[in-house]
């Protein structure tokens, strides 16, 4: 009831599927590398693609285990914390989950139990077939999710209806729906988001192992696939992300003059901030560095035609502003940064001399924060920039919250999930630092292909 | 047949699904501690481990779709039942990733507190999901704008644990008869005593459980004069529940199970035959109960997602008997094992 029941279910939907978020983009982008791998093993049956897909598998396993966990408290605390939401939007955003459990949750678990268990109990091409069917899984589940949270941005395909004194968003056009103004490009952008994440995650690794001058040849075939996959997904995250904007100005401008801080709409074209602190008060940005006309131009393709800033809008469908400025900010940068260092490291890799770079070797170990950050911005900006909304321009967040809950109980929860997440986080971090550590194994020694050379690295 | 009806039978479907999958899981976990050495509990963690995920699913396609079918419900239930979900939700995490790290360190002390864990979470979501079950049953306050009006306590009266202890019971005869069709040697043999406590405590409770609803709840036996067929449900429940010390008997484990499954399936579609057609009945009076018709999605959704269901789940039940298959046969561990 009141204030405090709404802040506090606002906390911890953001600590609960920011801990969740750490999961599903890495299971997403590991799921591609490791259909690479082991599709080079079947298809040449050289057994260190075997080692490395077998080693990928047990991460693999780890993280997906950890999302499993997490996700169910994301469907349940819908109808727990929100139930008002749950019951305008039911039909629509209920219709969604269920699909997602139906196509995607049954195929990545169900082929998850002989991808992990069945090596030794199925040929290598119904293992294969497994292992595909799990990065496929983990992709429909993306799809169905990104359609749901698209829905709230850009609601379609509905109308509303009385129904015993309760409005409720009813289905008109099931394709609309699913084809709404955002859902598809915003689909690309957390895929792209999450092969980076993917990529990141396998060179940090392998680059561990470079370091130490272990695993040569899983090292090789490790970068081979990330350096490709990385470096198509980050040059591909601006793109997708410029289309993203465009549709974000087209329907949710409040949401796009956050993100710029973009607060008083003025004469002709508008600025873009490449960095500045948002002042929300005295609403203009301090220290801003701005380029004249970049917004408008980038929007519209027209350096003078009019954004719409803030001051346009009634202050409460105003959105917080210093959150998603801040977010998309640095996502972007950190986005520029990625394509820095994808086109170094394959420029080096094509050059031969990528291992012996022993300083890009260790920026690579710790650049996967990198993307675990990007995600969680992106996220973070897309969500906060959709406030006080809930569903856009039809029911606000606090309009959602479930009036039978109270605030204490909500203390209780926040204060169990923080403590068990907290545990969990670390638990997770050891099992996978163990798994690290021990490293791929080596091929069996009667089939074991020729030795490769080590790598070659300075001293 | 009446699209309401069709999503209320559907919902059944999918929950007498999660309870005789999720079922032998959790009821695995209940009986964890029970094995003595680190192979004996391997073993048994290894039972279910390719299959315990898949299991989950449908518990998570139950919530999805009564979310999807009968918003209404959905979210009275779940802000209703807000504190035991939590405990639900707490319990659920844990034992999942009991069984995916207990194994990954070589340690005493940290594979005894996975143990432990898997065990807790395990008993733990069984009895809360019972204690859920006998609420429903019995009926929560729930007002005009249908919401629930009580508290957390007030959801632990007599009715609702006893059908907890029930559950828990339940499950854990169903796990030991899994159990012991995945065993073998000497483990085994100690498995087929527990089947028979497992079953004495399931029938007590069964007794009692039956007793206090017939006296207690009038409601629950109202439809069966509309539904002569809830009967033959009854008679078949109780065959099910006398071959199961039969077949035990007769060293026919694999209708052991069965049976177990056929009593599983039987005690959840008399639960939903007390319920209908009420999703949730308010204590408060029949005026607010929140019905298959009140609280449900537009007749164009359920259509929908009719079809989604009828286009996805054949996939979903080839590919998981397919999956069954392949991981037949006892446990071995491997080095692909937890």
């Amino acid at each position: 009831m009141g204030l405090d029941a709404l802040l506090l279910s606002r906390l911890q939907f953001a600590l609960t599927i920011g801990f969740h978020y750490l999961f599903p983009p890495l299971t997403i982008g590991l799921g591609v590398i490791l259909v690479f791998m082991e599709g080079m093993y079947v298809r040449t049956g050289d057994r260190h693609y075997e080692q490395a897909a077998r080693f990928w598998t047990k991460i693999f396993a780890a993280t997906f285990a950890m999302g499993v966990a997490s996700g169910i408290v994301m469907e349940f605390q819908f109808g727990m914390n929100w139930s008002a939401y749950s019951r305008f939007v039911g039909d629509v955003f209920g219709s969604a989950l269920a699909a997602e459990g139906i196509f995607a949750f049954f195929l990545e678990s169900g082929f998850l139990a002989v991808m992990v268990f069945g090596w030794d109990r199925v040929s290598k091409r119904l293992h294969f077939f497994s292992t595909v069917m799990v990065a496929l899984g983990s992709i429909f589940s993306a799809i169905w999710i990104v359609v749901a949270n698209s829905w709230q941005q850009t609601p379609a395909g509905f109308h509303l209806v009385e129904r015993d004194g309760v409005l409720r968003a009813e289905i008109t056009d099931f394709w609309a729906l699913v084809f709404n103004p955002s859902s598809m490009i915003r689909l690309a952008h957390v895929i792209v988001g999450a092969l980076i994440l993917g990529a990141f995650f396998a060179m940090s690794i392998a680059a561990w192992y470079a370091l130490k001058g272990r695993h040569a040849p899983f090292v090789r075939r490790t970068f081979a696939a990330s350096l490709v996959v990385g470096l198509l997904a980050s040059l591909a995250a601006p793109i997708t992300g410029h289309y993203h904007a465009t549709v974000v100005a087209q329907h949710q401008p409040t949401k796009l003059a956050a993100f710029e801080g973009h607060f008083h709409t003025g004469e002709g074209g508008a600025p873009m901030y490449l960095f500045g602190f948002p002042d929300e008060e005295e609403q203009r940005v301090r220290a801003g560095i701005a380029v004249p006309g970049l917004l408008s131009f980038l929007v519209h393709g027209d350096f003078d035609a009019t954004v719409p800033g803030l001051d346009r809008f009634p202050r409460e469908d105003w959105p917080p502003v210093a959150l998603p400025f801040y977010s998309f900010h640095i996502m972007v940068a950190l986005g520029l940064l990625f394509i820095l260092l994808t086109l170094l490291a394959a420029w080096y890799y094509r050059r031969g001399t990528l291992f012996s770079r022993r300083w890009l070797m260790w920026i690579l170990v710790f650049a996967v924060a990198g993307p675990y950050a990007a995600n969680q911005l992106g996220w973070i900006a897309a969500e906060v920039g959709r406030q006080p909304w809930i569903v856009w321009g039809l029911q606000r967040t606090s309009e959602g919250l479930s009036p039978a809950v109270r605030s204490s109980e909500v203390l209780a929860s926040i204060l169990l999930f923080s403590v068990i997440y907290l545990a969990l986080f670390a638990i997770w971090i050891f099992v996978l630092n163990n798994k690290i550590q021990h490293g791929p194994d080596e091929p069996e020694g009667d089939v074991a292909p020729a030795r490769e050379p080590e790598l070659q690295i300075a001293g | 047949m009446d699209l309401h009806i069709f999503w209320f039978a559907t919902l059944g479907v999918l929950l007498i699904g999660y309870a005789i999958l999720d079922g032998f899981d959790l009821g695995v976990g209940i009986l964890h501690l029970g094995a003595r050495s680190d192979e004996e509990r391997r073993i048994f963690m290894n039972s279910i481990g390719p299959l315990w995920d898949g299991n989950e699913v449908w518990l998570v396609t139950f919530g999805g779709a009564l979310f999807a079918a009968f918003p209404g419900a959905y979210a009275t239930a779940f802000s209703a039942f807000y504190l035991p979900l939590v405990l639900v939700l707490f319990a659920l995490i844990f034992r999942a990733v009991s069984l995916e790290f207990r194994s990954k360190h070589e340690s005493r002390a940290w594979r005894r507190f996975w143990d432990c864990t898997f065990f807790g979470g395990s008993a733990l979501a069984t009895f809360l999901f019972g204690v859920a079950v006998g609420n429903v049953m019995q009926g929560i306050p729930v007002g005009p704008d249908r919401e629930f009006t009580g508290t957390f306590l007030g959801l632990l009266t007599p009715f609702p644990l006893l059908v907890g202890a029930l559950t828990v019971a339940t499950i854990a005869m169903h796990g030991a008869i899994y159990l012991h069709l995945k065993t073998e040697g000497e483990l085994q043999q100690r498995i087929h005593g527990w089947m028979w406590r497992a079953f004495g405590f399931f029938l007590v409770f069964y007794l009692l459980a039956t007793i206090y609803t017939l006296v207690q709840l009038p409601a629950a036996t109202a439809n069966f004069h509309d539904m002569p067929l809830a009967w033959a449900v009854v008679l078949l429940n109780v065959l099910a529940i006398a071959n199961i010390p039969r077949a035990i008997h007769h060293g026919r484990p694999f209708y052991a199970f069965l049976s177990s499954a056929a009593v599983i399936a039987a005690l959840a579609f008399l639960f939903g035959m007390a319920l209908f057609p009420n999703l949730i009945v308010s204590s408060l009076g029949p005026e607010y109960n929140l019905t298959i018709y009140n609280v449900a999605s537009s007749e164009k959704t359920l259509r929908i997602m009719r079809l989604i269901a009828f286009l996805g789940m054949p996939f979903v039940l080839a590919y998981t008997t397919a999956i069954y298959w392949i991981f037949r046969g006892k446990v071995r561990l491997g080095q692909f094992s937890y």
